[in-house]
């Protein structure tokens, strides 16, 4: 059995960042990342990120991928990525079992674990939501900015939020055509330089609208859609229809965790959190001494404060291994400060009640 | 369906790969996952669901959902849309659970 140090599960911002703080104050670490190619949701965005200079803000996320990465380079000797790796199962005595390739099987043994696993995109149910063309808009933007795929030709976007508004533009840039864009709330969510952008473009956002149902065989062929009314009850007779064969569904993400719920770590639904959470203290350590968890993982938030996490739970995590740099306090406080600006002002309410709940 | 022009992203596609599709040729690029080379070869539907065989295409594309699941070189149950395509590689659609060889 492989034996480790410190053992960072995702190697999205929040797992990169642990990474390197842990690395920088002396800790051995390993970071298991599923996917062939590290950086987590980072690698898909395109568009430049907003946020303050420490978190990178008006860089691509793409290129904030590679900046994080130079500085783990930085640490090659301390931080091994192993790709192609999920970790499956988080038992009792700190053993984390990996699926490799798809193939191998075998544990690791850690004496600490932050769990960095970040989030998923949460589905909508309506008749004949399996069809496939119906895809997850972060799925849609992995194929067309990573691979360079287009997703299909017409295109009906589900949510009207930050992701589904960046998504519809980025569709478009590809040269996909986006028919509507439409969300059950009475308002736009998405911040509204994205949403002007798209209107802008011709492209229809239609407000307390959902889905009806998905027509279609084997792939999507159509869709129905119609409105609702103040209580999100369908109003008969308003029924349309778009023939589209794809529909992205952006209603939301939510935590990826259940690493920590099978590891006995205590757990909470917390709604403005967007799901399940652990609970865990101001850093970032969860009911289990040694074990931390940062990012989505601990609450839906942004790429930012996943940077920031990431950071504070890779340095309190090596200090509990007595890897204690001289200006610990100093740096742990500066990436509390950061944390607290991220989630200042009336967008980081919801986050600071959701902390609050989930705060041991 | 591929993308060759785009405002702010470059893609620089590797060496041609080699693989089949139930046994009908195909090609990809390396770098790329099963999952989105058979989608830029218009082919949506990768299995059938074990119970009531609805076909089925990728959700999530980053190793979450599991209904990408392909058989590949004989194995079942291979999440196609995180795993890279290998000259040679038989890809095959799979009904409902897939079987060991
Ligand atoms: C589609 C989409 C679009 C977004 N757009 C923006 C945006 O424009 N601006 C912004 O600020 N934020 C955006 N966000 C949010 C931002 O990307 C996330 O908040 C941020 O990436 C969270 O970082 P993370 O490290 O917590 O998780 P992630 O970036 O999701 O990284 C988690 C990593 O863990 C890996 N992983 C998960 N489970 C396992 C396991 N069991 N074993 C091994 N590896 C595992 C995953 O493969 C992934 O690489 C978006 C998110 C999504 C999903
Ligand atoms: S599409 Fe979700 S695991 Fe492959």
């Amino acid at each position: 059995m492989k034996e480790v140090e410190l053992l960072i599960i995702g190697s999205g911002p929040a797992g990169l960042c642990a990474a390197v703080s842990a690395a920088e104050s002396g800790a051995k670490v390993l970071v298991l990342e599923r996917g062939f190619r590290p950086g987590g949701q980072l690698i898909k965005q395109t568009h430049m990120f907003f946020g303050s200079e420490s978190q990178y803000a008006s860089h691509r996320g793409v290129d904030i991928a590679g900046i994080l990465l130079k500085k783990v380079e930085e640490y090659g000797d301390r931080i091994e990525i192993m790709l192609n790796s999920t970790a499956v199962g988080f038992y009792e005595d700190n053993v984390v079992t990996v699926l490799k390739d798809e193939k191998e099987y075998f544990k690791i043994k850690a004496q600490s674990v932050i769990c960095a696993t970040g989030a998923f995109e949460k589905s909508l149910a309506f008749p004949n939501n399996d069809l496939p063309g119906i895809y997850g808009a972060g799925a849609v933007q992995t194929l067309m900015n990573v691979y360079g795929i287009r997703p299909g030709n017409r295109v009906l976007m589900v949510g009207a939020g930050n992701i589904g508004v960046i998504v519809s533009y980025q569709l478009i840039q590809a040269g996909i055509e986006v028919v509507a864009v439409l969300d059950a709330a009475p308002r736009i969510g998405a911040y509204l330089v994205h949403a002007s952008k798209l209107a802008r473009m011709g492209v229809p956002i239609l407000t307390s609208h959902t889905v009806k149902e998905a027509i279609g065989t084997d792939c999507l062929e159509a869709a129905i859609v119609c409105e609702v009314d103040d209580k999100f009850r369908p109003i008969p007779g308003t029924e349309k229809r778009y023939d589209v064969d794809v529909m992205c569904i952006s209603v939301g993400l939510s935590p990826l965790n259940e690493l920590l719920a099978m590891r006995g770590a205590e757990m909470k639904y917390v709604g403005q959190l967007s799901g399940q959470v652990p609970m865990r203290t101001e850093s970032c350590e969860t009911s289990i001494p040694g074990i931390f968890v940062a990012g989505d993982a601990s609450g839906i938030e942004e790429a930012s404060s996943a940077m920031a996490e990431g950071y504070l739970a890779g340095l309190c995590a090596a200090a509990k291994l007595g890897h204690v740099p001289a200006d610990f306090e100093q740096r742990r406080l500066d990436y509390l400060s950061q944390l607290d600006n991220l989630r200042s002002g009336p967008v980081g309410e919801r986050i600071r009640a959701g902390m609050k709940i989930s705060q041991l | 369906m591929r993308i060759n022009q785009h405002p702010i992203l470059t893609f620089d596609r590797g060496r041609e790969i080699n693989f089949t599709f139930n046994g009908q040729p195909m090609k990809g690029y390396e770098g790329e996952t099963i999952a989105a080379a058979l989608h830029a070869a218009g082919v949506k539907v990768l299995a059938k669901s074990p119970e009531k065989h609805r076909p089925r295409g990728f959700y999530c594309a980053i190793g979450n959902c599991a209904s990408c699941q392909m058989t590949v070189d004989g194995e079942p149950n291979v999440r196609t849309c995180i795993t890279l395509l290998r000259e040679g590689m038989k890809v095959e659609t799979q009904e409902g659970k897939g079987r060991i060889e």
